[in-house]
């Protein structure tokens, strides 16, 4: 604890959502010029509680102070009002207006006060940015520059509202590396300030760089909070995972049988695969009754990785071989006809068609296969439907019940369904259990098992550690977009896994000045 | 839809719960349907005869044939503003044949059968254009048609230099006033297309696309949907029905007036989607539904006009009873 009272103290914050509590403990503390590092995997809390302090939600009961008088703020504008600004990744500005009017959006200057003024305006505008090490025409729609400036123009009107703590939320997400460098320089400079700033994001790199300390959470609760400096990445790792350094390996808890497999036929290779920032340099391969899980932290390229496999994303650069011959998915399609089939993470956005039925959801990628002509054979599908529900074990009312009335379990064995029902010979499964109750994630796991037994190829994203030591042959580990290392079974345990996920294979350059 | 077989029909037990809700949306429509009908039967004179039928139908038909392929394109989460301009340019296009004197065209034999087709190749052709700046170029569809909304009847307006067009020709007119079996060839044209386009939605691949493309198009792609040829073929498919509708206009009033031609078209086509339960957010397409919302608006109109209240007025009671009809319906 920094010896002054820190600007930002928040205490037991608890926040529940319909069948789910989101926070349950948590906690957070920023001193007064601080950079501090919010971390945590998918369904941590940090977001809600971002949201919580930025007035967007409202918590259940816990306390908040900021600059010693505690709030509780009702909406963003009050919180802006207050000294917190916030900076989504996705800039929410308003792109056809003006810069200079984005920044003064809400609190115009005005003469007589009525009239607009501009001239004013303009003015501040750009002295605030050339500030920042910006110059541009403020007069521009802010729409016409690139999203790095979006996001400058954020940080400018943060700063020209007076605004004691910043909070980021992913503002690298979308920038590229000398974007992140400037942005890097801005923060500095607000740091100089006396400006806080809470800084979210999954580059371990650059919470390494930039931030003083660091909050760790995880499953709603608080977990540790230390100066950035005294936490190596292991810990770190360790910690958002919630395995501690040097814990016995848990018992068997997955569906998974861990028998031995004979790898067969090489189905998909991918070579340096390439595209953006999100995806840097992935090398993989898939054999026929294999499975090889992926692992890596939130936004280390797992999902863009599937993506690029399925033909859903293009790669910009490196080479991707089907049965070991060049190739190029031009869309999913290709992919499907190849015989790839892909589970997406969001079930939500990207698997079910809410309003069709069980048995519409179920035959949607076989259609062609079940018609004639253009026209469905009712018999052919209902067979198909019939058998799968049978043999997946899919509780529903039946097959004419909508999907979205299942529970995700049951949604998520309709997706695999889809799949299994065109005898697929590899199958893309991004987070197959996430959201899935026990019983169900079981009988998903045993599945998986079986059919790469009967030699389908399994390429597995899972952000549970039992189920890449448990449930896979062979695990690729990403980090910021690489493939840094494979580990075979006989090395598959927690320990060697996190370790992987946390530090293997950085450049030599790098770990000099990392901590030990 | 009944079910049709023995194991469907044990299925659709269970089923009910959740058709339930469904049924009751579709029932609104047919309920206030009855009672327009049933208004009829008692204060209108003369209702029940063939002959307030036929011109009931016969009135209806053009909207009926626009609105099924409006149906499709609301399904896949689009709009088509662009129908009834597409109308006033079939419109325009067929007479420019049958009454042309270039030496090809003075036989009849070539002249009527090419006014039939061409001018519905050239609206189907239109509708791909619609359908390329809605998948390739991302415009919001109600944005890309309207671009044709705008331009089309000025198309129309240039290719027959403004002039009205007015002819006599009765084998060109068959579409709109023949009478096979005593029934008007464009109501057999709407029962058609309508039977074609339900039976098309429920059992063919593309039917399954389109409610799957507009009930989740990231979902649909990642399963191997088509996406942009589902939705490009919509367009062409409203786009084809908007300009047979045309014909058929042109042929009951014996001229072409690029200026009337289908106008407010769009507007009657999507009330009676709307009005026959089909959600403008997409993923249904209730095709039986866009008739009985087509009957309901052409009877309101009809109910309103022989009991003597003026046009001006039936309009707002028009609107009126559509707001209620979309209203009961909502989910």
């Amino acid at each position: 604890m920094p010896s002054s009272q820190p600007l930002l103290q928040m205490e037991r914050i608890v926040k529940r959502f319909p069948g789910v509590k989101a926070l349950a403990e948590a906690r957070l503390s920023v001193g007064r010029g601080e950079v501090h590092a919010l971390v945590g995997e998918n369904g941590a809390g940090k977001s809600t509680l971002i949201k919580i302090l930025t007035g967007v939600y409202q918590r259940d009961s816990g306390s908040i102070t900021l600059d010693g008088r505690p709030v509780a703020f009702l909406s963003p504008q009050q919180a802006q009002a207050g000294g917190v600004s916030t900076i989504y990744q996705e800039v929410n500005l308003v792109p056809l207006r003006s810069v200079a009017e984005n920044i003064f959006l809400g609190r115009e200057p005005r003469r007589y006060g009525i009239l607009l003024d501009r001239r004013r305006m303009q003015h501040e505008s750009a002295a605030l940015l050339a500030g920042m090490g910006l110059q541009i025409d403020v007069t521009l729609p802010l729409g016409a520059y690139p999203i790095a400036v979006q996001q400058m123009v954020a940080v400018a009107r943060a700063i020209s509202t007076r605004s004691q703590l910043v909070v980021m939320d992913e503002p690298t997400s979308s920038l590229d590396e000398r974007e992140v460098a400037r942005l890097f320089e801005v923060i500095r400079r607000l740091k100089a300030d006396g400006v806080s700033v809470i800084f979210v994001s999954h580059r371990f790199d650059e919470l390494y760089t930039i931030c003083d300390r660091v909050t760790i959470m995880r499953d709603g609760h608080t977990i540790d909070e230390r100066p950035m400096a005294q936490l190596s990445r292991l810990e770190l790792v360790s910690k958002m995972l919630g395995r501690e350094l040097g814990a016995l390996q848990r018992a068997h808890t997955t569906g998974f049988a861990a028998a031995e497999r004979d790898a067969a036929e090489l189905l998909v290779e991918g070579r340096s695969l390439r595209r953006g920032r999100a995806l840097r340099d992935v090398s993989l391969s898939v054999r026929a009754g294999e499975i090889v899980g992926l692992g890596g932290l939130l936004g280390s390229g797992r999902t863009e990785t599937a993506r690029v496999l399925f033909g859903a994303d293009k790669p910009e650069g490196g080479e991707l071989l089907l049965d070991g011959k060049p190739a190029r998915l031009r869309n999913p399609r290709a992919a499907v006809r190849v015989g790839i089939g892909f589970c997406s993470e969001d079930r939500k956005a990207e698997g079910i068609i809410p309003q069709l039925s069980v048995r519409e959801n179920l035959t949607l990628a076989a259609l062609p296969g079940l018609a004639r002509l253009g026209v469905v054979s009712r018999e052919r599908q209902q067979a198909l439907v019939d058998r799968f529900i049978k043999r997946l074990g899919i509780r529903t009312t039946g097959p004419e019940q909508q999907i979205r009335e299942l529970s995700g379990g049951n949604q998520q064995k309709v997706l695999l369904a889809r799949w299994l029902c065109l005898n697929p010979r590899l199958l893309i499964l991004d987070e197959p259990t996430r959201g899935i109750d026990v019983g169900a994630r079981a009988e998903i796991q045993r599945l998986i098992d079986e059919l790469a037994a009967a030699g389908l190829g399994v390429l597995m994203i899972s952000s549970e550690l039992e189920e890449l030591t448990e449930g896979c042959d062979r695990v690729v580990v990403l980090r910021d977009g690489r493939s840094v290392a494979e580990l075979p079974r006989a090395q598959l345990n927690e320990a060697a896994l996190v370790a992987a996920i946390a530090n293997a294979g950085r450049p030599p350059e790098e770990d000099a000045n990392a901590t030990p | 839809m009944l079910p049709r077989d023995g194991a469907a029909s044990t299925k659709s037990r269970f089923a009910t719960g959740a058709g339930l809700a469904a049924l009751g949306r579709r029932y609104g429509a047919l309920a206030a349907l009855a009672l327009l009908l049933l208004y009829n039967l008692l204060f209108t004179r003369n209702f029940l005869s063939t002959q307030t039928l036929y011109v009931n139908l016969t009135q209806v038909a053009t909207i009926v044939i626009v609105a099924v392929g409006m149906t499709l394109v609301v399904a896949t989460g689009g709009i088509d503003l662009s129908v009834g301009s597409l109308m006033a340019i079939a419109g325009a296009l067929a007479p420019l044949i049958f009454l042309s004197q270039a030496p090809a065209l003075s036989n009849p034999a070539i002249a009527i059968p090419l006014a039939f087709v061409l001018p519905v190749l050239v609206t189907a052709a239109l509708g791909l254009f619609n359908g390329v700046l809605v998948t390739s170029y991302r415009i919001q569809p109600i944005i890309a048609t309207l671009v044709l909304y705008i331009a089309g009847r000025g198309i129309a307006q240039v290719m027959t230099n403004g002039y009205l067009q007015s002819f006599k020709n009765p084998a060109f007119q068959s579409i709109g006033l023949g009478r096979p079996l005593g029934i008007p060839v464009q109501v057999i044209l709407m029962l058609i297309v309508v039977a074609v386009a339900a039976w098309a939605v429920r059992s063919t691949v593309f039917g399954r696309y389109v409610l799957a493309v507009g009930g989740n198009e990231a979902a649909a792609r990642l399963a191997g949907a088509p996406v942009s040829s589902v939705k490009r073929s919509v367009y062409v498919i409203s786009g084809a029905l908007a300009g047979i509708a045309g014909l058929i206009v042109i042929a009951i009033n014996s001229a072409s007036d690029a200026n009337l031609v289908g106008q407010n078209m769009e507007l009657d086509a999507i009330a009676a989607v709307a009005v026959g339960g089909t959600p403008l957010t997409g993923g249904r397409a209730l095709v039986i539904g866009t008739l009985v919302g087509a009957l309901i608006i052409q009877l309101i109109r009809f109910t309103l006009i022989s009991n003597g209240v003026p046009y001006a007025a039936a309009q707002i009671i028009n609107a009126a009873i559509i707001l209620g009809a979309v209203y009961i319906q909502r989910p």
